[in-house]
């Protein structure tokens, strides 16, 4: 008996409680569909836990009728009787089930599809391998983009309009809702309604090549007002430079000819391939939430971006010195 | 002459059997889910905008379900009138032609009600989804 505490008690603290820690691990946080911070992520996280509950019980009833036919009455069994439990538990009591979550979760349907009312606020979204273009519209027009980060109102309906000039990907906020498939040539929609602030991590959920688990993004829910100063800050063109190591960061920028793929507005840079970089530095992350947002990062990116992210179409820059990499880095990092 | 006496009925002979019937209702469950996939996705993609768009895919919907029921009705009355040949005891698990004979229409009989079950939930989503949105 002894011996059989300690296989068990050994078996514990090696196994269970580090898988059973891990498992818990993706109840909160900010990329989880069980921790929701929107009206859809809500809905489904109620399906979810209904389900397990129903999950739960039906194991633990076949599980008990195991127990009880196997151990506690062992034997012949009544055939009439038996043939009611096969009729009954594995035919009529499984059909009963499954119909009624069928048309229990396909009754949120409606909701989760449901259109924005119109004025509603619109974000385009597109998925490129391997980040996220983003533009806000008004009035359904660009009014400004960015890259890999979003920020929404908490309490007011957003309606993404989402597609992909290359492959197919799939726009998904654990925390906010659904997902939905971003596919070359068409434009599909979500809507969603965050109920409470907080930062939170959107993902593609279709395999997209590669670097497709370093493609993710940043999402903000805010106060209205804070909202609306982002959005202030957001439409302002970007930073002049005023010291002398971001003004050389800015020559740099412009001689190495970052300016064909990248746009900062308010200057000359105005390439539509790779992220706007006009306030690249207020953002959170670097390289679809990949790095840490400072001037290592910066450096690191431009210096090693095929390490940091494998087969990412922007080239090395080994032809930059050491100080002029800081340069450029510290001109990036200022563009807040 | 009786069905008793008719040895015909008592000892079946393989050539008799049609092994189709058992795959008959899953397919017809296939076409249906097919039938209902291009329909919404075609008429949609033509005349999503318009609000009767869906209202036809409904329609179109139910037609599909009745027919499909109906026939794998058919089908499972087929299947359990050939598993209740000469007797409806269970199990009917003998080497003989005629155990086969009532294991094939007792399959398809389960077959054709699990066909009918998914079929209803492939048109279940016709109930709560109410445009091409």
């Amino acid at each position: 008996m002894n011996r059989v505490h300690s296989v068990l008690r050994r078996w514990s603290t090696r196994w269970l409680f580090p898988i059973v820690a891990l498992m818990l691990g993706g109840c909160a946080g900010p990329q989880s569909a069980l921790d929701p911070a929107g009206q859809g992520a809500e809905d489904i996280a109620r399906i979810f836990w209904i389900m397990v509950i129903g999950a739960t019980i039906i194991w633990i009833t076949v599980i008990g009728l195991a127990i009880y036919a196997l151990r506690l009455k062992p034997g012949p069994h009544h055939r009439r009787r038996s043939g009611v439990w096969i009729i009954g538990g594995g035919v009529i009591a499984p059909t009963v089930i499954l119909t009624g979550l069928v048309i229990y979760s396909l009754a949120f349907l409606p909701q989760l599809l449901a259109r924005p009312p119109e004025g509603s606020l619109q974000i385009k979204v597109e998925g490129l391998q391997w980040w996220w273009r983003v533009t806000y519209l008004e009035n359904g027009e660009p009014d400004f983009e960015l890259a890999n980060e979003i920020h929404l109102p908490v309490g007011e309906p957003v309606e993404f309009l989402l597609s992909s000039p290359d492959v197919i990907h799939s726009f998904w906020i654990p925390a906010l809702g659904g997902k939905v498939d971003m596919i070359p040539g068409r434009e599909t929609r979500l809507t969603l309604m965050p109920t409470r602030t907080g930062t939170f991590r959107g993902v593609c959920a279709e395999y997209c090549g590669a670097s497709h688990a370093l493609m993710n993004f940043t999402v903000v829910v805010e106060e209205p007002e804070d909202y609306q100063q982002w959005l202030a800050e957001q439409r302002s063109p970007a930073r002049q430079p005023a010291e002398e190591l971001t003004i050389l960061g800015r020559e740099l920028f412009v001689s190495s000819g970052c300016g064909a793929c990248h746009s900062v507005r308010g200057t000359d840079a105005n390439g539509r391939i790779a992220p706007d970089l006009t306030h690249v530095g207020s953002r959170h992350k670097l390289g679809a939430d990949v790095l840490p947002n400072d001037r290592a990062s910066f450096e690191r990116w431009i210096r090693h971006t095929d390490d940091v992210k494998p087969d990412v179409l922007m080239p090395e820059y080994h032809s930059l010195d050491a100080a002029e990499l800081t340069a450029l880095a510290a001109y990036l990092e200022s563009l807040d | 002459m009786s069905r008793i006496s008719d040895p015909e009925y008592m000892q079946p002979t393989e050539e008799q059997d049609r092994f189709w019937i058992l795959f008959a209702s899953p397919t017809i469950w296939a076409i249906h889910l097919l039938a209902c996939y291009i329909t919404a996705a075609i008429w949609c993609a033509k005349f999503g905008e318009t609000e009767s768009a869906f209202t036809t895919v409904r329609i179109a919907f139910a037609v599909y379900t009745v027919v499909a029921l109906a026939a794998i009705g058919w089908l499972g009355w087929i299947g359990y009138q050939q598993q209740r040949r000469v007797t409806d005891k269970t199990p009917h698990d003998d080497d003989t032609p005629l155990d086969r004979h009532r294991f094939l229409g007792f399959a398809t009989l389960l077959l054709s009600g699990l066909s009918a079950i998914a079929t209803i939930y492939v048109a279940l989503v016709a109930v709560f989804i109410g445009s091409c949105d």
